[in-house]
């Protein structure tokens, strides 16, 4: 079967070649490149087929996969419909039991080398992996198989980035982040609970686009989200500056918008893109909504000592640290850039392979 | 126990053995077993949670105010729904009375979850049951924008807008990556809908898959994000400031002309798409009147959507609250969350050990020890692969819980039912009923199916938006006289906390009733405890053999393809199960149950 390419398919399906232009466009300017760019992105997706994207879920609340659901732009349905081949995802597909194992095998088969795996949740590994049952085995078995196959993985929200709450302690089903089981696939983590949907979709579509997962900081985070704290680019940080902080629920400085830090914020030691993207179509985040942010995209958020206990290790006024420089060293960031070069080769690989394929089918 | 009788079913397990893992377009994994006679009718059924995250022991030893957080994680379909009953539980442990607008804000939160979640739920994960995407292809579009226009004044109707949507979904079908739509079971003769009913589905499927983001920004305007917004407890996180230095910081009169506009838009959407859709694809499976189940026997509801702040009891909830059982509709009994017999968890057939397991046990008193063997005499496979579980034996991660010692079904169709039989507290839900069953001319025994369940969950769906509009209108007159007040911050320190403390919070979740039940011990949690609307519906087997809503469900469907299981999902889908929802607790202490080395 011949693959068809990403520009083929959206215009087949009734999207003028305006639209796609101006989508492009859009695509540029949401992930913050030059509108210069945007040529290029078109040229990518008039070249590139259809990537399939198996979806599974371990131990999770399936908060990703609503998110995801939520995105503004691109809209998940031109995501589903004309952008990946979204094959297999417990949580959408029409098929179960049988016909939906079945899946698993044809992509891993048809597509060997070629598909992402998306991995909402993780696997528990007490009791045999067995407190996740999929198909009557554990799901870490699942997991394993699929991955086995998958050019690159992207690792959806807290569980499959970090653990999250049922990692948290004493974690009684040993519940365990994607990467510590899967070592040797390039992963990129998308962290939160739940990731923000239009990072969700941007992750995805830069990886549809440039043939390459995005550059990520030393945790495997793309940097283009996850690059600053939130607390660098709040709103509020100008009366964080001032000394201007809410003291009690709904007093007078709770009326007023003013800072957090003393209610628990953990927008300080946070790396998110929620200050400056916002969430479900920009209309607002955490902090403006005039509760604190609780960290949810930071590694073992749940056990830091209670969201609403001051954060006490950071440093005030002007301090711009990035998420290399926080407890890292500089050889753990040439190791993480030596990983990242080898992921893009890898990518880049699967994609020649990808090539001699089509070449040979119909 | 190869055949016997319980709660009026006949159980038969001698027929081909059927299984279904995972079962998808739910929250969470679930698997299901099911023998058939000879003629592929369900003669016996086997529900199993297969997932156990042990939530509830994380959270002994924590700050009893950071608890919804955590609780919230518990299911991101029903978002929010946790947090607001945790917070609850909290409130009531510690006996904190919260403000009347942080209130009617909850109240408009959960509100706008359940219609949000209603109107995802019927399209995205129930309606393929229902609609053959593959027919819609067939379709003459100009006939499709009749049948649209003769049902609803929605204005996206024309035939070229339907053409429009079929050529999309053509050209996806012959790129022949299916994506989503993969292996379904497109052409199965369990599907009765014309393909122009199909067309305008899968075209609703589409718009809605589309509008859905939009409902959820009350979530995002009053807790900051969705799924997962922000919840305080003692009151709301968001401050009101109408008309001082610093509004822009708050709620103000643009955020709340926002939320007006959402809510008017998705009571529109709700009245002029969900509701037409589902009344036509009612009308043509009107004659498959199976899935029944529990709910002309046990129904229960806990109720919700307190009018007034701080007051729990039925009259003042707007959603209706209690139970019927043995099928006697004229008594409506009253709950108590607190009585140590009334509600009771049973694990004889789950994969937990009690010291006697003939017992129940109260939330309160709960006790969880996780102890995973599958068993029985009818077991194939081994410990890491499951071909056949025997439900004679251990058999699944949902604990069993009983209402005075019976299964019941919760959720829509309960909650509808306990409304309808109350008409004189809820008119409207009363009215709504009568008025879909006139329109698909079919008597109120009807409501006792499969169908039923999903048509109460469209009628509860309508019946929610238009009380979001009525608690706007609430808190906009609250506000009006002069009261801004969100959070009551009195007992916020724990310093102020009594020693010992012990609390149960309630909501009703769009997928039935929930419970938390929290002991708090020198400012920690102690113990904490949820029962949730899909460990009722879920439930395995009890000591006295009596099996749960899903299982009761499937029993006496006959399938139309033995090996497609069409008829099983669609019943199963028509309680939305949440799987991550249903699993329980730790051992009280939460040591590490078993040592795994890393593979």
């Amino acid at each position: 079967m011949s693959i068809e390419t990403f520009y083929e398919v959206m215009r087949r399906q009734g999207i003028s070649r305006r639209s796609f232009l101006k989508f492009c466009s859009l695509t540029a300017a949401s992930l913050g490149l030059a509108p210069t760019m945007a040529p290029k992105i078109a040229e990518a997706m008039e070249t590139k087929p259809r990537t399939p994207v198996i979806w599974l879920h371990g131990l999770e609340c399936t908060c990703c996969s609503e998110s995801f659901i939520r995105s503004a732009h691109p809209l998940a349905k031109d995501v589903v419909l004309s952008m990946l081949s979204l094959d297999y995802d417990d949580t959408l597909m029409a098929a179960a039991g049988h016909q939906a194992e079945e899946i698993i095998a044809t992509i891993r088969e048809k597509y060997k080398g070629n598909y992402i795996l998306a991995v909402e949740g993780n696997p528990p590994l007490n009791e045999d992996g067995m407190f996740c049952i999929h198909g009557g085995r554990p799901f870490v078995e699942v997991l394993k198989e699929t991955a086995a196959d998958a050019k690159a993985i992207i690792s959806w929200g807290a569980c499959a980035s970090w653990g999250c709450v049922q990692a948290a302690k004493p974690n009684p089903t040993r519940a365990t982040p994607v990467h510590k089981v899967i070592t040797d696939k390039p992963i990129i983590k998308v962290p939160g609970c739940p990731p923000i949907a239009e990072v969700m979709t941007a992750v995805v579509t830069y990886m549809l686009t440039f043939d390459r997962i995005p550059e990520l900081d030393r945790q495997g985070r793309p940097k283009m989200f996850y690059g600053q704290r939130i607390h660098d680019k709040c709103y509020r940080r100008p009366h964080f500056d001032a000394g201007q902080f809410v003291e009690h629920w709904d007093d007078e400085a709770a009326r007023r918008g003013y800072c957090l830090y003393k209610m628990g914020c953990k927008g300080p030691t946070t790396y998110n893109a929620c200050s400056t993207v916002r969430w479900n179509g920009g209309v607002s985040f955490p902090i403006q909504s005039g509760h604190g942010c609780i960290g949810c995209s930071e590694d073992g958020f749940w056990d830091k000592g209670g969201f609403y206990n001051r954060v006490t290790n950071i440093n005030q006024f002007g301090i711009e640290a990035n998420a290399d420089k926080v407890g890292g060293t500089v050889a753990a960031v040439a190791g993480a850039a030596v990983v990242a070069h080898a992921a893009v080769t890898a990518l880049s690989k699967a994609r020649a392979g990808k090539e001699d394929q089509n070449k040979g089918g119909k | 126990m190869s055949a016997y009788e319980t709660q009026g079913f006949k159980l038969d397990n001698s027929g081909r053995r059927v299984v279904v893992d995972p079962v998808c377009r739910i929250e969470g994994h679930l698997r299901v077993e099911v023998n058939l006679d000879g003629n592929n009718v369900i003669r016996n059924a086997v529900s199993t949670g297969t997932m156990w995250r042990g939530l509830e022991v994380i959270l002994k030893g924590r700050d009893p105010r950071d608890a919804w957080a955590f609780t919230e994680r518990i299911c991101g379909v029903c978002t929010g729904t946790h947090a607001l009953t945790s917070v609850r539980a909290v409130e009531d442990a510690l006996a904190i009375q919260i403000p009347e607008n942080a209130n009617t804000i909850r109240n408009i939160m959960q509100l706008n979850l359940y219609v949000h979640d209603h109107l995802v739920h019927f399209y995205h994960l129930h309606a393929l049951d229902w609609v053959d995407v593959v027919s819609a292809l067939k379709a003459d579009p100009k006939k499709t924008s009749e049948l649209a226009q003769s049902i609803s004044s929605w204005p996206l109707s024309s035939p070229g807008y339907f053409r429009d949507v079929q050529n999309r979904l053509k050209k996806f079908v012959e790129s022949g990556q299916l994506g989503p739509f993969s292996n379904g079971y497109w052409g199965n003769p369990a599907y009765k809908l014309p393909p122009e009913a199909n067309l305008m589905a899968v075209t609703h499927y589409l718009e809605a898959l589309d509008f859905q983001k939009e409902i959820v920004k009350v979530h995002t305007i009053f807790g900051g994000k969705n799924p997962h917004p922000n919840w305080l407890v003692g009151g709301v996180p968001c401050a009101i400031n109408l008309n001082d230095v610093g509004a822009v910081g708050a709620i103000n009169m643009e955020r709340l002309n926002l939320v007006k506009s959402i809510i008017d838009r998705t009571k529109e959407f709700v009245e002029k798409v969900y509701i037409p859709d589902l009344l036509a694809i009612g009308s043509f499976y009107k004659s498959w009147t199976y899935g029944g189940g529990l709910s002309s026997k046990n129904i229960m509801s806990y109720g919700d959507i307190p009018q007034r702040a701080n007051d729990y009891t039925a009259p003042n909830l707007l959603l209706p609250r209690g139970a019927v059982i043995n099928g006697d509709l004229a008594k409506i009994h009253e709950i108590d969350l607190r009585n140590p017999d009334e509600i009771q968890e049973f694990v004889s057939h789950s994969w937990y050990k009690y010291a006697d397991e003939s017992k129940g046990l109260h939330p309160w008193d709960g006790v969880t020890e996780p102890d995973y063997h599958p068993e029985g005499p009818n077991f194939k496979g081994t410990r890491t692969k499951i071909e056949n579980l025997d439900e004679s034996g251990k058999y699944s991660w949902i604990k069993a819980p009983r209402w005075n010692g019976n299964a019941m079904e919760v959720g829509p169709l309960s909650r509808m039912v306990l409304g309808y039989l109350q008409p004189k507290q809820f008119p409207v839900i009363k009215d709504t009923i009568d008025g879909v069953l006139k329109k698909l001319d079919l008597p109120v025994t009807a409501l006792f199916s499969t169908l039923g369940r999903t048509a109460a969950r469209g009628i509860e769906a309508q019946y929610c938006a238009d009380l979001q509009v009525q608690q706007f209108d609430k808190l906009m007159a609250n506000l009006k006289a002069g009261d801004d007040s969100t959070a009551n911050v009195d007992k916020w320190e724990p310093s102020t906390w009594a020693r010992e403390a012990k609390g149960v919070g309630f909501t009703e979740a769009p997928r039935g009733s929930l419970g938390h039940w929290i002991k708090i011990k020198d400012t920690k949690i102690d113990n904490y405890q949820c029962v949730v609307p899909t460990t009722w519906n879920g439930s395995p087997r009890d000591p006295k053999g009596q099996i749960g809503a899903f299982e009761a469900a499937l029993m006496n469907t006959p399938m139309a393809k033995a090996d497609q299981p069409l008829e099983i999902l669609r019943t199963l889908h028509s309680f939305d199960p949440c799987l991550a929802c249903s699993t329980h607790v730790m051992s009280p202490d939460g040591q590490e149950l078993s040592k795994v080395t890393v593979r």
